[in-house]
């Protein structure tokens, strides 16, 4: 899985990127902006043809707050490959990746109901698995541990 | 050793004084003996104790034995709601639409420890207990429950359907 690694540093190279590898598979910090254009890079140069998830990473109190994190394999050379990216709190918002991925329109839209990421470009945010009605995102921190909001009252 | 047995007289002698023309007993106690042996169960089942139910309703253990092991997939024909696992607040409406829509006389169990009491889930996501959204008769903890607790739950419930009362008119008549 390394071999992919020497490549990824003559492309994608700093200051903007940072390839490292961790436990044997290449981790790429990027800025938000640069998202789209270098998952597009990975799909068509390296043959990242599989999009596995996108999840996100709440650092309360820490800023920029969410850390961005997808994951991609290949078919061909059977490699995975982390990114990560950060957006602020003011505006936790990155591109979607929809139009490389359709598979992603799912996964965004879970990674927005946990942590209210939004996915500029995804048309269909709607809940996947909380409720129409549900108030918050429960897998941020400082979302209360026990704060339940029930669809059918609760018996006397 | 020959035994000398008394002859029961099933068929009525002298026209209608026969033996077994009738019997006297108690309504609440004839009806409960009826439903207790009826339980038709309708499986409310969302997680992993499906395995411990299919378990205690195949023939190792066999509930069958207790009247009830036919599951009514439908709750119009089924008296015995067994919830079968974790109901989160999204499964809510839908555990008790399935509740309304029994016919009396019903009857609860929460099966498992999540249906119990949430268990272990304590979050945004899962009920903590079903008694919170409806009545229930019988607990049975366990994660999942032994077969042997699930029967012992049967028959504890068998035992207070024998000793409840059975109007025949109920107030919501």
């Amino acid at each position: 899985m390394g071999a992919v690694l020497g490549p990824l540093q003559l492309r994608l190279a700093p200051p903007d990127y940072e390839v490292t590898l961790v436990h044997g598979m290449p981790v790429v910090r990027l800025p938000s902006e640069r998202l789209l254009d270098t998952v597009r890079l990975l799909k068509d140069e390296f043959q990242f043809d599989l999009f596995l998830d996108v999840t996100a990473v709440d650092w309360l109190p820490r800023q920029p707050r969410f850390e961005v994190v997808y994951h991609f394999y290949s078919t061909s050379h059977f490699g995975r490959i982390r990114l990560k990216t950060t957006v602020p709190d003011a505006d936790p918002t990155v591109d979607s990746l929809v139009p490389l991925y359709g598979s992603a329109g799912f996964m965004e839209r879970e990674c927005h109901d946990m942590y209210g990421i939004g996915f500029r470009g995804n048309a269909d945010l709607r809940p996947i698995l909380l409720y129409e009605g549900f108030v918050g995102h429960p897998l941020r921190k400082d979302y209360p541990k026990l704060q339940e909001q029930p669809l059918v009252p609760y018996r006397k | 050793m020959a035994r000398t047995s008394i002859p029961i007289p099933i068929q009525s002698v002298g026209g209608k004084t026969g033996a077994f023309e009738y019997l006297t007993t108690k309504k609440d106690e004839l009806v409960g003996w009826a439903r207790k042996f009826s339980l038709f169960p309708y499986p409310f089942v969302t997680a992993c104790c499906a395995m411990e139910f299919m378990a205690v309703s195949s023939s190792p253990y066999d509930t069958d034995r207790f009247g009830a092991a036919l599951p009514r997939f439908s709750p119009r024909q089924a008296d015995l709601l067994m919830v079968v696992g974790t109901v989160t607040h999204k499964q809510a409406p839908v555990l008790y639409r399935v509740y309304e829509q029994m016919c009396e006389p019903k009857w609860v169990m929460a099966f498992g420890v999540c249906a119990t009491s949430g268990g272990f889930y304590q979050n945004y996501a899962a009920v903590q207990g079903i008694d919170k959204i409806i009545p229930v008769d019988v607990y049975v903890p366990g994660c999942p429950p032994r077969p042997e607790m699930v029967i012992d739950g049967i028959m504890q419930l068998q035992d207070k359907i024998a000793r409840s009362q059975h109007p025949i008119m109920t107030k919501d008549f």
